[in-house]
């Protein structure tokens, strides 16, 4: 996935270290800090000394918005803008220390939806900033079909969604020049802006926009911003990055995290170590475990073909039973495939199947335009020949479909291991139908 | 235009995938194409100026270029660029292929490229009309036509999905797995497909999927689509609003796969990048729903798109939309071949009589011919027919070159082997082994020195200036005796036939101004025959049109002291039989011609 949220910390860090390229009229304090517990913040104000000599604001930084909302955002003690080092470090503490509910979605202040359930692991840190609701601005992009889109309000803030017809929209072309970009700009700012801010507001969002298409943003906004006269504050950002542009952004982000969103499961080690082994190769291996109690699991090669067979479980044996979802493709090598059918045979070998039934092994796949059938295989012949006891201990049944090169010598040889190892095995060519052997499966 | 690919389209591969290229050329073998459907290889790393190729049971040569400008300067008709560049380097290459102009569409391979490069990349080429297939593509097919790289797997596959001629189903799908897939399913219910395109799973590709449509719709070989969409993104819809509209009359068959999608949020990413749903408008069931909705047809799920194919397909045939198709003749690659180790692009002795560069050597032997040994060269040697003023020069060369008597080190080797016993072969060997940077050499170093000052506009005090500082004396100028008073007249002979038969002598005229300043410096100095010879062999190739590439590359091949080779070769054999026949003993060298100073050697 090309597109990735970062944390706000990072999205102003990114701006910060690009500042003086990007709205060299403006200044910015960049007094932000972020922390994962209050200890680490008494340490962080040894050094950064405006921790102790201003009021602060504390909230976490984990991807997710509506924290006003939520009721998570530390600024105020008994009233607003009170909040001292030791109160942000207690809060801190107090927040971290055990699970909190987040709800995403709110009408009105009544959150709707399931709300999400986990700890609190990041924070940010900054000073509070007292301003008037009139210094308040919205600005933000993105790409929408094939265009940027810019989005600018004079009402930034909590409010902005409830006043979207306030917001001004620009869209500009991939080929856009600078100069016509400017000239855009300037045109559109919208109307509410009040007036002794008007050229700033247009120096700021041309200075914005730049930045977002030349640092690689996806998406980036900030809301609100403070304008006071030529002195900027970034009170709230969100950001993501097309992470493909990484290679030739390493200096320009520096030490950037992707970090997975709340609530999330966290990612198993088996998951984590099938992504580093996807990292390291030229060829693509992809897992997901959606339920790893579930009786299907599936070993399909190819992104288009993996995404049938999943459509086709959930069709005609429901969700319920699908474990996984994944796929290897681009010509893995012999070493890769073992590896990840390895994974595979360890996670569903683990438990047998609570109703008594046995499980099913779906190696699928459409016939490949160049990947070497045979030679993939071998890797999962050589994972059967290590799991072949477990696999036989918790029952499990293997179907096979695939072709392309070398294809029938592959079902040849995983035919033969199957049988030498006792394995239960039916294997099938590109005669039949793709997802065919989901229905074969299921049948039995 | 309504095909994207014919019989007679040619492309530039940008790099060496021999794999890839091999499955090309098989297909092109298959079906019969009269030239490869690769042109040129843009091989960056590579110093080979070819690679060789099966084409059925032959092998061809492709040639290589450094990049793309230079492939397309030499394959000016190869208007596809297939673009197998790394995610790193795709976007700089097709970017300077849309600079060159001249291609009319581009396939990206590469998954992964920056999304802000591969939409510039996109725009930039939909400005100029040129079809991108990509990024993240196995590519696209004209069966009978035309194929990409690896698409439609091995040539077995490729002849049991009927991708070796045209049927009438234009198919377009984003996975490039399931493009096979499909041409397979399509292949057992219907007649195959005229065309096809995968445009690739990255979420900002070049042309979509309504851009492969209306060109379908306008190709009269397709009569009926199939779309393969998936999750994720609202390129669907605008297939919807042409069905509305009446831009796409032709039926279409189609499915969006990803409805698992639904059940999970959006932290499971299924399939490619660019298969993600933002919004309901997005899901693979909302899209199948709407294209039903417009008279599209859609099957209830993909395990019954094979039914709605054959359904539609007989129905657009008993209409008689869809003919039946002869099945055409097809070549069949050999399973076992064998890859040649010598290569020969200069005689052929496999006929009647042997050739050279194709003339039989009957055709320029004996004297009523016309030819000779000057013509004999240049086909052995060039491969090319010079005219009689370069031949001529050439056995001048090789004549005024033959002997310059018996005390040169070649000679004397020659001769100094002879009286050891030794045979002719033995003994001339002896003498072309002395020819070298001392000995001959100096053609070659004449014609490099002064071809270099010339090219980079020295003056004759910048040049000598410049010979100084690289330590080494200028070779071609000096001789022992000889000065301008007392010319050398094999000199004078040389610059004399050049005056009167060459188109012109550039690099002779400014040698001479060269001469001028040295022979001012001593008289002596004057442009000695190995010198001139150097010198007017770049004159020769300058006018029989070759580029100062070529030529610079007969000089660092050594073609020059080729000629001095072949020239004194006669001399040293003279010599040798010389000796033969005067039964010359044994040669031993008077010691008292030697100086000897030998110490003890030391301990250490």
């Amino acid at each position: 996935m090309a597109q990735k949220a970062i944390r706000e910390f990072d999205a102003k860090s990114i701006l910060a270290k690009h500042w003086d390229k990007y709205f060299p009229g403006f200044s910015y304090a960049y007094e932000t800090i972020m922390v994962q517990n209050g200890s680490e913040l008494t340490k962080a104000a040894k050094e950064k000394t405006w921790l102790k000599e201003k009021a602060l604001v504390a909230k976490p930084d984990m991807l997710f918005g509506k924290r006003g909302k939520n009721g998570l955002v530390l600024f105020k003690d008994s009233k607003p803008g009170d909040v001292s080092l030791a109160k942000a470090v207690s809060w801190i503490d107090e927040k971290s220390s055990q699970k909190q509910s987040v709800s995403f979605s709110f009408e009105g202040d009544t959150p709707t939806g399931e709300p999400k359930v986990d700890m609190l692991t990041h924070f940010i840190v900054e000073p509070f900033t007292p301003h008037s609701q009139e210094e308040e601005y919205y600005i933000s992009a993105t790409c929408v079909g094939d265009d940027d889109v810019l989005y600018m309000s004079a009402e930034g803030g909590m409010e902005v969604e409830e006043n979207w017809d306030k917001v001004v929209e620009v869209k500009f072309p991939i080929t856009a020049t600078e100069e016509e970009i400017a000239e855009k700009i300037k045109k559109s700012i919208p109307k509410d802006v009040a007036k002794h801010d008007k050229d700033a507001f247009a120096e700021f969002a041309i200075g914005f926009f730049k930045a977002y298409r030349e640092l690689n943003f996806a998406y980036l906004e900030i809301n609100p911003f403070v304008l006071q006269g030529k002195k900027v504050e970034l009170l709230d950002m969100v950001a993501k990055l097309d992470d493909t542009a990484g290679f030739m952004m390493r200096d320009e982000w520096g030490d950037v995290d992707f970090p997975t969103s709340f609530g999330m499961e966290e990612k198993s080690p088996e998951v984590l170590a099938i992504e580093d082994a996807d990292s390291k190769s030229g060829a693509s291996l992809k897992l997901t475990i959606l339920k790893p109690e579930a009786r299907i699991w599936t070993m399909v090669a190819g992104g288009g073909a993996s995404v049938v067979y999943a459509d086709t479980i959930a069709d005609l044996a429901g969700i319920e039973d699908l474990a996984n979802y994944g796929e290897y493709s681009g010509g893995p090598t012999t070493s890769e495939t073992k590896f990840y059918a390895e994974t595979i045979l360890n996670l569903m070998t683990r438990s047998k199947d609570a109703n008594g039934r046995d499980k099913v092994l779906i190696i699928g796949g459409a016939i490949a335009n160049f990947t070497d059938v045979a030679k993939t295989f071998t890797g999962i012949i050589q994972a059967f020949d290590n799991y072949a006891d477990k696999m036989k201990k918790v029952g499990i049944k293997i179907y096979v479909r695939r072709g392309g090169p070398n294809y029938e010598k592959g079902l040849k040889d995983i035919k033969e291991a199957a049988d030498r190892l006792g394995l239960y095995i039916e294997v099938y060519g590109p005669e039949t139908h793709v997802t065919d052997i989901v229905r074969m499966a299921l049948a039995k | 235009m309504a095909q994207l690919f014919t019989k007679d389209t040619q492309s530039i591969f940008w790099n060496n995938n021999t794999t890839a290229i091999q499955r090309m050329l098989d297909y092109d073998y298959t079906i019969k194409r009269k030239k490869p459907s690769v042109a040129g290889i843009v091989a960056p790393t590579s110093n080979s100026k070819f690679d060789k190729f099966f084409y059925g049971p032959d092998e061809i040569m492709i040639p290589l270029y450094k990049n793309t400008a230079e492939a397309k300067a030499a394959q000016p008709q190869a208007d596809v660029l297939l673009n197998f560049a790394s995610f790193r380097t795709a976007y700089d290459v097709t970017m300077e292929a849309l600079a060159l102009g001249g291609f009319t569409s581009i396939m990206v391979t590469a998954e992964g490229i920056p999304e802000r490069l591969a939409r510039k990349m996109n725009a930039t080429a939909k400005a100029k009309n040129v079809t991108v297939i990509g990024p993240a593509t196995v590519g696209a097919i004209a069966p009978g036509a035309f194929k990409i790289a690896n698409i439609g797997g091995t040539i077995e596959n490729i002849v049991q999905s009927k991708l070796h001629r045209a049927g009438s189903c234009g198919l377009v799908t984003r996975s490039g797995g399931l493009f096979n897939e499909l041409s397979n399913i399509i292949a057992i219910n219907a007649d195959g497909i005229a065309e096809g395109v995968a445009i690739g799973g990255d979420r900002f590709v070049g042309s979509v999927f309504i851009d492969n449509l209306l060109r379908m719709e306008a190709n009269p070989e397709v009569k009926y689509m199939l779309l393969l969409g998936e999750v994720g993104g609202t390129e669907e819809y605008k297939v919807i609003e042409a069905v509305k509209s009446g831009k796409i009359k032709k039926p279409i068959i189609a499915w969006c796969i990803g409805t698992i999608a639904k059940y999970y949020d959006s932290g499971v990413q299924f399939g490619h990048a660019g298969a993600s749903a933002n919004g309901d408008m997005e899901t693979a069931e909302a899209k199948n729903k709407a294209m039903k909705d417009v008279g599209i047809h859609v099957p209830a799920s993909f395990n019954d798109l094979p039914e709605i194919i054959s359904a539609v397909y007989h129905e657009l045939h008993a209409e008689g939309i869809i003919k039946n198709i002869s099945e055409p003749a097809m070549n069949t690659c050999p399973s076992v071949r064998k890859s040649k180790e010598f290569i020969c692009t200069i005689s052929d002795d496999r006929g009647d009589e042997a050739t050279y560069a194709g003339f039989p050597i009957s055709s320029l032997a004996t004297p009523d011919t016309g030819k000779g040994i000057g013509d004999v060269v240049s086909l052995l040697w060039f491969k090319k027919q010079y005219p009689k003023w370069a031949t001529d020069f050439i056995e001048t060369v090789i004549k005024t070159v033959a002997d310059h008597g018996p005390a040169v080190s070649g000679a004397h080797n020659a001769k100094v082997t002879a009286r050891a016993g030794k045979s002719v072969v033995e003994s001339l060997v002896t003498g072309l082994l002395t020819i070298g940077p001392r000995f001959g050499g100096a053609i070659d170093d004449a014609a490099k020195y002064f071809k270099y000052a010339n090219d980079n506009k020295l003056s004759p005090a910048d040049f000598l200036n410049h010979m100084k500082k690289e330590g080494i004396p200028i070779p071609g100028i000096g001789h022992r005796i000889k000065s301008l008073k007392n010319p050398d007249l094999r000199v004078e002979g040389l610059k004399k036939y050049a005056a009167k038969c060459f188109p012109a002598t550039p690099l002779l005229d400014y040698a001479l101004t060269v001469e001028q300043l040295t022979t001012s410096k001593k008289e002596n100095l004057i442009l000695n025959v190995d010198g001139t010879i150097g010198i007017l062999m770049v004159d020769m190739w300058r006018a029989l049109g070759y580029s100062e590439e070529e030529i610079n590359e007969f000089i660092t091949s050594g073609t020059l002291n080729a000629f001095f080779i072949v020239g004194r070769s006669i001399g040293f054999i003279g010599h040798v039989l010389d000796e033969k026949r005067l039964a010359m003993p044994m040669y031993r060298h008077p010691m008292d011609d030697i100086l000897y100073d030998v110490q003890v050697a030391e301990e250490i």
